[in-house]
């Protein structure tokens, strides 16, 4: 009699409390799938791999490019990935053994990929670079590179903020040892001397929070805030608000959360490399390579970013943050 | 032990226990050699570091330190029962995707997810727990399967879920304004902001130490870890037991997970990594063996802030970031000597008197 009573008493407070809760999943058809070709139509088989760190919103955007590229041309996509660079090789050397048509990869330490790709070149499948190794793409025999120069992406970034009066940037380190995330951090400080670097786990937002406000409340004299990831910037946020710091916050990448915050003026711009872009167009460009005998870019890698996003066009790429598309 | 032959015998008829001055019983307790590492780390930085000397920065201190050890208690708690837990990092994670996926998919209350959620953990914790008796395979590889098995689900899960590796935004979902209270409010004293996780933090290490020091349950624990055969032989219900400490580990991972995603509204997949050796070092700088057996409470919560003060300490002091987990280590190093030296001393002390 009890356990009847108890079950039935869990089951009014369980109605009770699923009845009509706001802020969920907007409950639509999930019908809308947009076109696109049948996987493998046209007979290519391309592989995809890098160099992601599972769980990254960012490479889960370059997926996402990847995989409506292949559905949109009829392509069979063979994604894999390893941060590791000796497994990423093996990766890459899988992909020539198994005799696909093309191969797309991200070069992030090319001294170890270079084997690797040499074997690919050699079996005569074509190579595209995307995302890092925009200065030795060429060199280890890649066709076409996509990606952002992070040199590049950084002076822009700093020179935005001497304009808006920066004399001392912070900028926020979320992985040790990344090439990248330095090459920003460096062309910031290109632009603004006055630039210091972080170190924080960006595995961790609680620790990331209270090593930012430590830093905020120990140097006044910041006055902007560099941040190399989405959800980093949201961490920042409430640092800020935590240390009571009125220093400027601008940031790498873009999510739907930031875009909000850029919208409500809480971010002053996020400097976007397209995630989405290198993903469709390595794969594209393959496609058209292997179809037509295109070569994209001429010779030169092709930019996707530096994009800013501010407040003026923040209104029309809104929406697409939503989608995971940018 | 020439020395000890010199000296005169104790009266045979005290006790040679209380003969053991005020000094000598308190080098005896495990946690003294990191409370003398974490004042000496805390004068270290008062000097170095100005901005290190106002109460705001020793209270962020104290967050930082509390969202580690909350979970270090746990995990202390089970090191002392002679087991590990290398899924404590990744579960903090589980637990929150689990209740924010769902509530955001059904459309239902968080408080439900929540509640699904402590299931859920306590559950994890359950099977690490009966798989490491069951089968008598160590709890370094059980939890360390555990640890993978999460970490791959937590991302497919999301993935599938949500479209991405993000969990979404929970903040507008009935119920989040009360379970934010409860795992990530903060109140003002003064000028000084303090974070519920603090409190709680308190709260837990008080309810072990006192578990540990003064209940049968304690006595367990360290009977467990030190002689589990003995244990068992003296009727200690040693199953029982250590699936109780790997369901605490569990329990405290589900409450610091939601701290997290209550004061973060959104959780990436890949978080939490790395996090288990964090609470096994604050555990073993507070004095815990890694063998098992020997430890308390007070002397894991002092190894979690060290650990805070370290880690944020190199931040006020305005040191090159290049060089952080180098000091971090140096640290930790030192503090465990320190830690080594102060009981080396305790017991040669306790030689010497009786």
């Amino acid at each position: 009699m009890r356990t009847r009573r108890m079950v039935a008493l869990v089951a009014v407070v369980t109605l009770g409390v699923t009845a009509c809760s706001g802020g969920g999943r907007e409950q639509t058809d999930d019908t809308t799938g947009g076109g696109g070709n049948a996987p493998g139509s046209s007979g290519y088989t391309i592989a995809f791999v890098t160099h992601e760190t599972p769980g990254d919103t960012f490479w889960d955007k370059i997926k996402a490019g990847a995989t409506q590229a292949a559905k949109d041309q009829g392509v069979t996509l063979k994604y894999s990935n390893d941060p590791a660079a000796d497994k990423q090789a093996v990766l890459i050397q899988n992909a020539v053994d198994s005799k696909v048509n093309g191969i797309a990869t991200t070069l992030v330490t090319p001294n170890a990929l270079a084997g690797a790709v040499k074997a690919a070149t050699d079996a005569k499948i074509p190579v595209v670079g995307l995302n890092s190794g925009i200065d030795q793409y060429q060199q280890l025999g890649a066709l076409m590179y996509f990606g952002s120069d992070e040199t590049i992406a950084g002076q822009s970034a700093g020179r935005r903020l001497a304009e808006a009066g920066a004399k001392h940037p912070l900028c926020v380190i979320h992985q040790a040892g990344s090439v990248a995330l330095e090459a920003r951090c460096a062309g910031v400080k290109s632009a603004v001397p006055g630039t210091e670097n972080i170190q924080v786990n960006g595995a961790d937002d609680s620790s990331v929070v209270s090593t930012l406000q430590a830093k905020l409340s120990q140097d006044k004299s910041i006055d902007s805030i560099v941040t190399l990831g989405a959800q980093i910037a949201q961490d920042t946020l409430k640092a800020k608000d935590a240390s009571g710091s009125a220093a400027k916050l601008v940031t790498f990448d873009l999510n739907a959360e930031i875009a909000q915050s850029i919208q409500d003026g809480k971010i002053e711009f996020s400097i976007d490399q397209q995630p989405y872009v290198q993903g469709y167009m390595a794969v594209t460009s393959l496609y058209l390579y292997l179809k037509n005998g295109n070569d994209i870019g001429g010779g030169k890698p092709v930019l996707t970013g530096p994009s800013f996003v501010d407040k003026d066009n923040i209104a029309t790429i809104l929406p697409f943050t939503k989608n995971n598309t940018r | 032990m020439s020395h000890s032959v010199q000296t005169a015998p104790p009266p045979v008829s005290v006790p040679s226990r209380i003969t053991r001055s005020l000094s000598q019983r308190l080098l005896g307790r495990p946690e003294v050699g990191a409370l003398v590492a974490a004042v000496l780390i805390f004068i270290f930085f008062l000097a170095m570091a100005p901005a290190f000397r106002s109460a705001e920065s020793f209270f962020t201190v104290l967050y930082q330190s509390s969202t580690i050890g909350i979970v270090a208690v746990g995990v202390g708690m089970l090191m002392i029962g002679g087991e590990f837990d290398l899924s404590a990092g990744v579960i903090t994670t589980t637990a929150g995707l689990v209740n924010s996926m769902f509530c955001w998919y059904f459309g239902v209350n968080l408080w439900v997810g929540a509640l699904l959620s402590l299931s859920f953990c306590l559950l994890v914790g359950f099977l690490n727990g009966y798989l490491v008796m069951k089968t008598g395979i160590p709890s370094f590889l059980i939890t360390l399967g555990t640890f993978f098995v999460l970490q791959g689900a937590n991302l497919g899960l999301t993935k599938l879920v949500t479209g991405s590796v993000s969990s979404p935004d929970i903040s507008q979902i009935d119920g989040f304004g009360s379970l934010n209270k409860i795992f990530a409010s903060s109140f003002k004293i003064g000028p000084v902001t303090v974070w519920i996780t603090v409190i709680w933090w308190a709260l837990f290490v008080a309810l072990a130490a006192w578990i540990l020091q003064r209940t049968r349950i304690g006595n367990w624990f360290f009977a467990v870890g030190g002689a589990p055969d003995s244990a068992r032989a003296v009727g200690v219900p040693v199953v029982k037991t250590k699936i109780g400490l790997f369901m605490t580990v569990s329990f405290l991972g589900w409450f610091v997970g939601m701290h997290t995603l209550y004061r973060f509204n959104t959780l990436q997949a890949g978080n939490g990594v790395g996090n288990e050796f964090l609470y096994i070092i604050a555990a073993v700088v507070g004095g815990t063996l890694l063998t098992g057996g020997f430890g308390n409470a007070i002397g894991v919560a002092v190894g979690a802030f060290i650990f805070g003060m370290t880690s944020l300490g190199i931040v006020y002091a305005g040191w090159d970031p290049n060089w952080f987990r180098a000091f971090l280590g140096v640290m930790l190093l030192l503090a465990v000597l320190v830690n080594l030296y102060i009981k080396r001393m305790s017991t040669s002390g306790r030689w010497a008197e009786s």
